[in-house]
């Protein structure tokens, strides 16, 4: 069987208790064997950041989720912070700056617009990958594998619990096959969004019991 | 037979209590049922350690009812009373009149008269507010459906008895209806005696008057009688103070023919709403707990076991029949007034017994000649007994009952009916308890505030705030205060023994609270970390350390920067206190420290450029220049 993948997940949203979507994703890979997740707000709200001890989890993961809501086609402030402070020369990139080279990187989104706002006759104009062309590079620049962005789009008008239901499933799938390493990595870093690719690239696991 | 002597008697009860209750309460009896039993035990058909005096006692004891009436009172906003006028008015005038048609149907059966069976009727229909409240608060179930359901019950019949003590004389047999006292009751008013030469106007008027005052004093004059005493800072007078109020009321009450139970429950419903609430609360409790349980052993002693043992099989029958026929009724109520099963059973088992008021009405019915001692007399003996079962039911209810529908109502069980519980208690509302708690009310936290200074209370009762007078360090003050329910316990107060003394205190009695803790300074805050308070701020640090920032900026370091250093700063220096708190020998504490500014010193410094531990290397591009 394929090795463990240890798996972080940088979270920012400032105002969690306000959130209608992220509080539901993140709560459900909450407790997850091998998932480390931090919570950028709550553990710096005076923005403080402590770069050796970021440092330390990056070395400590094979593969790195940014999970946040999309703030004016980025991320929330912290999360921007967080970049400036932690991928430093020589640590994140630079000649001697190969601590996160060979892991993957994966950005986990909501957006309020549907997903045809993010496209030439929305009003967003750029697609969703396109907008992440930032975090894409920021990947590649330190030598990690930028997976296909896991996206949940249109949350202002996500109605009801089972609708909500789906995505929380699928993220808790995305992040277990992630984990187990039970993806074929060739196939999905053909589809746009891990969200489409979910039911191509996950292979169905040969379940085997102990006692 | 006793041998008089006050102190003798005195050794008799206290030494039966403190023999039976912690036993009683061991075996899971509870402790109602241990005074009963202690009173059995040294009763005229125990040990005859006590024996006619008895009665007297029981009439002393009483008072124990009047108080737990006032204790009660206490607790109860207003609002909240408002809020339950269904359950008290319906579930209670109800439950009034069906028993008493019951149990005089059934008396009727006897072969009594109509008004024989009506007198009876009313009487049992009355249920044991001592036992009841009691039980229910050992259980913790007050603020239950249940509890709130039986309360209101019993204050309906608290009410009652004053009608029912009217009514009872027009049912009298013969026309010679000798109106005498009944015994110098304290519990029961039995000046109807002599308020009858009064016109039932004149009567209303002196109620209504009365009642007024009550509720004008409680509210105007009693604020200022209480900061003139909480000033003394003596707690004996303020004890003192309580305890007058209370018998005062009681005294006032009953000479306009009230109820002093009755008299006294409005008069704390009135202070429920005071600053002393908790103070007074603390202060009375003592007594009522110890008069209480002597009105219980009284009433063990008190029990005809002669009758019970001419005719058990009558008196047990008896028993049995009121118990049940009382249990059926309020249990069909309770299913009337939608009560939830599991509620409906407690509140049913609960207040399925005779009740103190019986006693006084009873004989109160004798004199007057509505019954015979004949009839009297066994039923005085069923009630008794009938109290005495109310334990026993109970632990039925608790084991056999109960068990069954603990899965499927788990989730509903909480209920905030009280607003009194504020998960936040803080001690201190000075100028630093202030800013914590305008805060937390601000975000909408619910906070009870226990100050000891009168004057800093008045001053911020007028700008809205709500402040109770009490001092923290006192484990009743705190308990008063919700301790035993709250989450959080903010020690703001500026005596540093005290604090340190409110944390040993509450980690003793309440380990379940967090305790947030000023500390006056280092030293205090060693103390403070050291019994591992969960979070200690020093007094001044926060705003020193602001200043130093403004001093910073002045200076003409940019402003963010002025803060990150400043962060860093704090971080660094309460890293410092702690370690240092856990360190005892002074000089290594002294190497420590330098060691530790002589780091912080060349981490801030950052005017030169190459040093790669500076806090802004991560804006520093030199590096990256190095390298391209």
């Amino acid at each position: 069987m394929a090795q463990t993948n240890q798996i972080l997940i940088l979270f920012a949203h400032p105002a969690l208790e306000k959130s209608r979507v992220n509080r539901y994703l993140i709560q459900a890979v909450r407790g997850l064997d091998s998932v480390t997740i931090h919570d950028l707000y709550e553990a710096y709200p005076h923005f403080d950041i402590d770069v050796q001890f970021e440092q330390e989890l990056l070395r400590n993961h094979d593969v790195i989720v940014f999970q946040h809501p999309m703030y004016w086609y980025s991320c929330p402030a912290i999360m921007k912070e967080w970049q400036d402070l932690v991928l430093e020369h020589g640590f994140a990139y630079g000649k001697s700056g190969t601590v996160l080279h060979g892991k993957r990187f994966l950005s986990s989104i909501t957006t309020g617009g549907t997903e045809q706002a993010y496209r030439r006759e929305g009003h967003n104009y750029f697609t969703v990958r396109e907008l992440l062309a930032p975090f894409e590079q920021t990947a590649r620049l330190c030598g990690m594998e930028y997976l296909p962005p896991f996206v949940v789009q249109g949350t202002h008008q996500i109605g009801s619990q089972q609708e909500l239901a789906v995505y929380t499933e699928n993220y808790r799938q995305a992040i277990i096959a992630l984990r187990d390493n039970t993806i074929d990595w060739e196939q999905l870093g053909k589809f746009h969004h891990f969200n489409h690719a979910l039911d191509k690239v996950i292979q169905i696991q040969e379940v085997t019991h102990h006692g | 037979m006793g041998s008089g002597g006050f102190f003798f008697q005195a050794f008799i009860y206290l030494m039966a209590a403190v023999i039976s209750v912690p036993i009683a309460k061991r075996l899971g009896l509870g402790s109602v049922l241990g005074y009963l039993l202690a009173g059995v035990i040294i009763g005229p058909f125990g040990l005859r350690l006590v024996g006619q005096e008895g009665e007297d006692v029981m009439h002393f004891a009483e008072f124990g009812v009047v108080m737990m009436l006032f204790l009660v009172g206490l607790e109860l906003q207003p609002s909240l009373l408002w809020r339950l006028r269904v359950p008290i008015l319906g579930l209670g005038g109800l439950q009034v009149v069906v028993t008493a048609a019951a149990v005089g149907a059934i008396a009727l059966l006897f072969g009594l008269s109509w008004q024989m069976s009506l007198a009876t009727g009313l009487i049992l229909a009355m249920s044991s507010t001592a036992i009841v409240l009691q039980t229910l608060n050992e259980k913790g179930v007050m603020k239950s459906e249940a509890g709130q359901s039986s309360f209101s019950v019993l204050l309906f019949q608290d009410i009652a008895v004053i009608p029912i003590l009217a009514l009872l004389p027009l049912l009298a047999f013969s026309e010679k209806s000798a109106l005498q006292e009944a015994g110098g009751l304290i519990f029961v008013a039995a000046e109807t005696v002599q308020t009858a030469a009064v016109s039932p106007w004149q009567q209303a008027l002196l109620v209504i008057g009365l009642l007024g005052s009550i509720v004008l004093g409680g509210r105007f004059l009693m604020r200022p009688v209480f900061r003139f005493i909480a000033a003394t800072r003596l707690r004996e007078i303020f004890t003192a103070t309580a305890l007058l109020l209370v018998v005062g009321v009681a005294l006032a009450v009953q000479a306009v023919g009230l109820s002093p139970a009755l008299g006294t429950f409005v008069a704390g419903v009135v202070l429920a709403e005071s600053e002393y609430r908790h103070e007074l609360e603390s202060d009375i409790e003592p007594f009522k707990g110890l008069l209480l349980g002597l009105f219980f052993i009284a009433v063990g002693a008190g029990i005809n076991f002669n009758l019970l043992f001419e005719q058990p099989l009558l008196i047990l029958g008896l028993v049995i029949g009121l118990v049940v026929t009382k249990f059926a009724v309020l249990f069909g109520l309770g299913r009337f007034f939608r009560l939830q099963s599991s509620q409906n059973l407690l509140f049913a088992f609960a207040l399925a017994q005779g009740g103190e008021f019986a006693f006084v009405l009873f004989s109160f019915a004798t004199q007057n000649q509505v019954l015979t001692p004949a009839v009297a007399e066994p039923l005085i003996a069923v009630v008794a007994l009938s109290m005495m079962m109310t334990p026993l039911v109970m632990i039925f209810h608790d084991r056999v009952v109960q068990p069954r529908f603990v899965s499927v109502e788990a989730e509903r069980e909480a209920d905030d009916i009280d607003d009194n519980e504020n998960p936040v208690i803080i001690a201190g509302f000075g100028r630093f308890g202030q800013i914590v708690g305008r805060l937390l009310i601000a975000n909408g936290s619910q906070v009870t505030i226990l100050e000891v200074n009168p004057g800093q209370i008045d001053t911020l009762r007028r700008f809205g705030f709500k402040l109770f007078y009490g001092d923290a360090s006192r484990l009743d003050l705190l308990q008063a205060a919700g301790a035993s329910q709250a989450k959080l316990l903010i020690i703001a107060i500026d005596e540093r023994e005290r604090s340190v003394e409110i944390v040993d205190l509450v980690r003793k009695h309440f380990p379940h609270l967090k305790i947030l803790a000023r500390a006056i300074d280092r030293s205090h805050a060693y103390e403070l970390i050291r019994r591992k308070v969960e979070v200690v701020e020093r007094e001044t640090f926060g705003s020193a350390l602001e200043m130093g920032v403004e001093a910073l900026k002045l200076l003409g370091v940019r402003s963010y920067r002025a803060n990150r250093v400043a962060r860093t700063f704090k971080a660094n220096d309460e890293q410092l206190l702690r370690e240092m708190a856990e360190e005892e020998d002074e000089k290594v504490l002294v190497a420590r420290s330098r060691q530790l500014s002589g780091e912080l010193e060349r981490l801030l410094k950052s005017d030169d450029h190459d040093r790669t531990d500076d806090i802004d290397r991560a804006w520093d591009v030199s590096d990256l220049r190095k390298g391209a």
